[in-house]
């Protein structure tokens, strides 16, 4: 198993109902990657992504994603965050997150039981939580999810498979 | 076990049960690509297609281009299609709003399994396609395999009963269901009942672009005889199978709507989840901007009813209403009816089909402070522009009643059926 399944660092907890739109505005897809990613939660809490560093595992609470199919699981690694945890996830933005490699986790509660700054350990192998000592179960991932995760996402995949030319060898 | 309609799609797309729960893998019939996925989604990189006849690339969200960066995503996307023999190219000056493209060209049908990397795909639901919207990466690998799979959401039912007045639309409808009943997330939205025949297609295209806004994996609706009229008029000639969910099946909840009962509906700004009203509530609110659009609600009758209110009247000073045809078809047909003289004598300003203003992209978008009322799909925070502005969201009708106000209006009020 990769190391993708195992994650830990430091939390910025959310609240409910943040949507795409809030994480990858529109004006931002006119943006190159790493500029649009300055501008994620730009109507909840702008200025976030100068603070957020690589490492860092994004908590929120119910409907977590509602919207748009934008790549937002882009700016979040283009900033460096190693894993989303909600309460509940929008299933377009969650097989994104997936899709693309970024490790998501479904906990009831995560945002009553994770503090702001609190260090999360994150376990997708044996499907555990651990905030605060203490350790919580997380929704088991299909295999098929888990080894799109455990592969880095579907473009490593699709290489692997010999469906998609290496990253910038294309036309 | 009985199936919902949803499982019945699923499970013979996949040649097997669909047992709510289940992850199911799926042959794509459709999967649409549009302008703005060529910028970064590695399309270019792609080998060879499964299937080009299975595919359709439609400019929408960022045309005619309007920065050099999207005139780069054409190009690839004219590039993408010489080089794997995609025929189903609808390029600018042939375009439009992708659902609305996939509808008129009968490309969406009964039964079939659509995908297409905007959210609001389940527009297809409409005429009973499992269709829903897919991340980039997830489009990519679908173009490349013709394959993907689902899990088999439980299913909400709504039971239709009565006629709508004629002053209601299918956002109305949706924004009733979507203040009384809140999130669909994780589940499919299933309508049927004795109030199904009445509703036109139009109305229930509209719900089912909506579905998107609850959260809904799906929005699907059965194919009776008027879906199957709808459908064969832009595909004739196509062998259609209708699809229908079993009498018995299981559903999560079933909830009824006597559509009779529902009045003109206003979203509130943010969302529409638990979070909309009776246009009595609202009525007053100062407006700055009131835009007719989108894949919901830029439909030709629309258009029409936009026209009728506004005719003879002029828009409020100080108010701006935006009006963008869903597809260039529609463009023609309400230039040859009379319906965009009608718009533009009043006042209105009318645009080219795109996604550019419901998105906030590269027109119609909104200054701190502002406020506007929008029949376009969806009204978060920051959506049209400044995180500062306020969307409220309504029908066609009630927006073109509020800009001639400019304040939020009751479109009875201009139709002599006042409360």
């Amino acid at each position: 198993m990769s190391d993708e399944l195992l994650v830990s660092g430091r939390a910025w907890v959310f609240g409910d109902g943040i949507n795409t739109d809030d994480m990858y505005p529109g004006f931002a897809m006119r943006l190159p990657i790493d500029e649009a990613a300055r501008h994620m939660f730009h109507a909840s809490r702008p200025g976030w992504a100068d603070l957020v560093q690589p490492g860092d595992i994004v908590v929120a609470g119910r409907n977590f994603g509602l919207g748009s199919s934008r790549p937002v699981p882009l700016l979040f690694q283009e900033l460096g965050v190693a894993a989303l945890v909600a309460e509940q996830f929008n299933s377009l933005f969650f097989r994104n997150c997936i899709n693309y490699g970024l490790p998501a986790a479904a906990v009831p509660d995560a945002t009553k039981l994770i503090t702001e700054g609190d260090t999360v350990r994150l376990d997708f192998t044996d499907g555990s939580l651990c905030a605060s000592g203490t350790v919580h179960p997380i929704a088991p991932l299909p295999e098929l999810l888990r080894s799109v995760l455990a592969a880095g996402g579907l473009f490593p995949q699709l290489e692997a498979a010999g469906k998609l030319r290496p990253a910038g060898s294309g036309a | 076990m009985p199936d919902a309609l949803i499982q019945k799609v699923l499970g013979r797309a996949s040649g097997g049960p669909a047992a709510v729960g289940e992850i199911v893998v799926c042959d794509v019939d459709l999967t649409a690509l549009i302008d703005i996925q060529f910028a970064h989604d590695r399309l270019g990189d792609v080998v060879s297609v499964a299937d080009p006849d299975r595919i359709a690339i439609v400019f929408d969200h960022a045309v005619p281009a309007p920065s050099v960066r999207d005139a780069e995503s054409g190009r690839k996307a004219r590039a993408f299609a010489a080089a794997h023999g995609i025929e189903k190219v609808f390029d600018v000056g042939r375009h439009g709003i992708v659902h609305q493209v996939l509808a008129e060209q009968g490309l969406a049908r009964p039964g079939t399994v659509i995908a297409c990397t905007d959210s609001h795909t389940c527009a297809a639901g409409a005429v009973g396609a499992a269709a829903r919207g897919l991340g980039p990466a997830e489009i990519l690998q679908i173009v490349c395999t013709g394959r993907t799979w689902y899990q088999v959401p439980p299913t909400l039912r709504y039971e239709l009963s009565g006629r709508k007045h004629s002053w209601v639309n299918g956002k109305d409808i949706f924004l009733h269901i979507a203040g009384r009943y809140g999130e669909a997330t994780g589940h499919a939205v299933e309508f049927g009942g004795p109030g199904l025949a009445e509703l036109p297609m139009t109305d229930r295209r509209t719900i089912a672009t909506q579905g998107a806004e609850i959260g809904a994996d799906f929005t699907i609706f059965p194919s009776d005889q008027r879906c199957l009229d709808y459908v064969s008029a832009a595909a004739p000639g196509t062998e259609l199978t209708p699809v229908w969910p079993d009498d018995d099946a299981a559903y999560a909840a079933v909830r009824q709507v006597d559509l009779s009962a529902v009045p003109p509906m206003v979203g509130r700004p943010g969302t529409v989840i638990d979070n909309t009203g009776p246009v009595d509530d609202l009525v007053g609110t100062r407006i700055d901007q009131a835009f007719i659009g989108s894949c919901a609600n830029g439909q030709l009758a629309d258009l029409e009813v936009a026209a009728r209110i506004v005719k003879g009247h002029q828009v409020a000073p100080a108010t701006r209403l935006i009006v963008t045809p869903a597809s260039q078809r529609i463009y023609l047909a309400a230039s040859r009816l009379g319906y965009l003289a009608d718009l533009v004598e009043a006042g209105a300003t009318v645009t080219n089909p795109t996604c550019g203003a419901c998105f906030g992209y590269h027109m119609g978008t909104l200054a701190a402070g502002e406020v506007c009322i929008t029949a376009s799909t969806r009204n978060f925070k920051g959506r049209m522009g400044s995180a500062d502005a306020d969307v409220y969201m309504a029908s066609p009708a009630t927006v073109a009643a509020s800009a001639i106000r400019g304040s939020i209006s009751d479109v009875r009020e201009f139709t002599g059926e006042a409360t």
